[in-house]
């Protein structure tokens, strides 16, 4: 386990208020984690401040499960 | 148009610095309990008035208030206090009116009326300057859902089910007043059978309190003596002291609360609203604004002054406030003066602005319920002469069938409720 999916778990488990067991690679922020999408919106904002990178409107669209934040993030910050 | 409903109380519900328990908050104002008390989790050392009236956070016993009782930690943080201080008030009216919401139609008949005078005031100041230090990425997306008014009614029709009319108020001081005598007016006219109705306001920040000094309507002079602040009609008061919490009522249509054997608070039979039409900020010097509100609210209920046995005071501690309610209430009188009882409970919760009609008209219910006229505390001199009871520092024994309660705000907008006991 990378130390940006550490950091990513950590986020989701804050914002979210689930379980870090069940965040899981596949889980959906919506479907699976309890998530709106205003809920979303400020995930993303929280992987922006945590990471220090920019995430656009187009990518953030993209980002729909635990892994793809993963990922995103190991791609951007590396 | 319908013949008027009776519409009646059937569930309570207060946060407040007396305490987030409609008893005990009561008993501490029976007591003569002060809530207020220097400011302590921000810097108030350049402000001109450093106190207000506190909600006892704690763990939710003896009437401590925890957030965590009533709302999702995760959703806490998403709105500013009033809308969980709303949640906490409406959660406990509902619950111990027991009015069913459970099918569609009990739903759909039921609605959410729900006001604040100034909102998110304290999150709206943080995303200020987040903005102005951060940048626009950084608004969080519940900054708007977050800090409107009318999300305190929202959260509530969403969490019950509310699914009838779906209101808010703001009228400044008056606004829990009008909440609850137009969702009486709803139910009266057949819009819906049961109203979750009432204030909230956490407005006990920097900015609100900067500026409300500015306005000069802050108490400045007890910041050494907090609980003597708040002294309506005493010859030393400056100014009022800014409280916070909510409160929150069921009303319900008589026969609907009668058939399912409902315990009634009492009946809301007079409901005034008026305009001063003069600043917007100072009363009108020769209180017509208020007369003219008491008078309208009277009419409707079919009573005179002289009928009702308490008076609960809008009485703010202010120079210029204080006497002019009086002034009107005594013409109101006439020789009745002299058997009329009138207090302040502001004393001891001070101003909850957008909530202080809606606590105040529980008081008001539960001073009919229990006979007994709560105090005005710290008014050991009184600023002018009157033939009417103060109920000067402790609370007096009284038979109490019906109660008016007043309410007037910035702008100079008016709101008095009159209520009746039922047996």
């Amino acid at each position: 386990m990378s130390d940006i999916a550490d950091r990513v778990r950590k986020i989701v488990v804050e914002h979210l208020n689930v379980e870090a067991d069940k965040v899981t690679e596949k889980a959906s922020f919506i479907d699976d984690l309890g998530a709106d999408s205003l809920d979303q919106v400020e995930l993303v904002m929280a992987f922006e401040e945590e990471f220090n990178v920019e995430i656009p409107d187009d990518a953030a669209e993209s980002i729909q499960t635990f892994g793809d934040a993963v990922s995103f993030l190991e791609k951007a910050v590396n | 148009m319908t013949t008027l409903r009776r519409v009646v109380v059937t569930g309570l519900g207060i946060v407040s610095p007396m305490g987030a328990d409609v008893e005990i908050a009561w008993r501490n104002i029976l007591d003569g309990k002060s809530g207020a008390k220097r400011v302590d989790e921000f810097d108030v050392d350049d402000l001109a008035c450093q106190i207000a009236c506190r909600i006892p956070v704690g763990d939710g016993s003896n009437g401590t208030f925890n957030a965590d009782d009533w709302m999702e930690p995760k959703e806490q943080r998403k709105v500013d206090p009033f809308i969980v201080y709303s949640m906490a008030a409406a959660t406990q009216a509902i619950q111990s009116s027991g009015v069913p919401l459970d099918t569609d139609a009990q739903k759909e008949r039921s609605g959410v009326l729900i006001g604040s005078g100034i909102g998110g005031i304290g999150g709206i100041y943080d995303a200020s300057v987040t903005l102005h230090e951060k940048g626009p990425r950084r608004i969080s997306p519940f900054f708007i859902p977050g800090r409107l008014i009318n999300l305190a009614g929202g959260h509530v029709s969403i969490r019950f089910g509310l699914k009838g009319p779906n209101h808010a108020v703001v009228t400044a001081c008056s606004t829990g007043a009008h909440a609850i005598g137009d969702a009486a007016r709803l139910i009266a006219l057949d819009d819906a059978d049961v109203m979750v109705a009432g204030g909230t306001e956490s407005p006990v920040n920097r900015l609100s309190l900067a500026g409300f000094a500015a306005c000069r309507a802050l108490s400045t002079g007890f910041n050494d003596r907090p609980t003597e602040a708040s002294r309506p009609y005493d010859k030393g008061r400056d100014g009022f002291v800014m409280g916070e919490g909510a409160g929150v009522v069921v009303l319900e249509e008589y026969e609907h609360a009668k058939a399912r054997g409902a315990t009634i608070y009492g009946e809301v039979i007079g409901y005034g609203l008026s305009g001063d039409a003069h600043h917007i900020t100072a009363p009108a010097e020769d209180g017509n604004g208020g007369y003219r509100c008491m008078q309208a609210a009277l009419k409707r209920a079919g009573v005179s002054m002289a009928d009702v046995d308490y008076i609960n005071a809008h009485g703010t501690s202010t120079p210029l406030g204080d006497e002019i309610e009086l002034g009107a209430v005594e013409r109101l009188l006439g020789d009745a003066a002299a058997n009329a009882t009138m207090s302040s409970t502001k004393s001891a919760t001070g101003h909850l602005l957008g909530a202080a009609g809606a606590i105040e008209a529980i008081f008001s219910l539960l001073a009919m319920r229990d006979n007994i006229a709560p105090p005005t505390l710290n008014l050991v001199d009184p600023s002018i002469e009157t033939p009417i009871d103060l109920v000067p520092l402790k609370a007096r024994e009284k038979e109490i069938n019906i109660a008016l309660s007043n309410s007037f705000g910035f702008g100079g907008t008016n709101a008095s409720l009159v209520f009746r006991s039922v047996d």
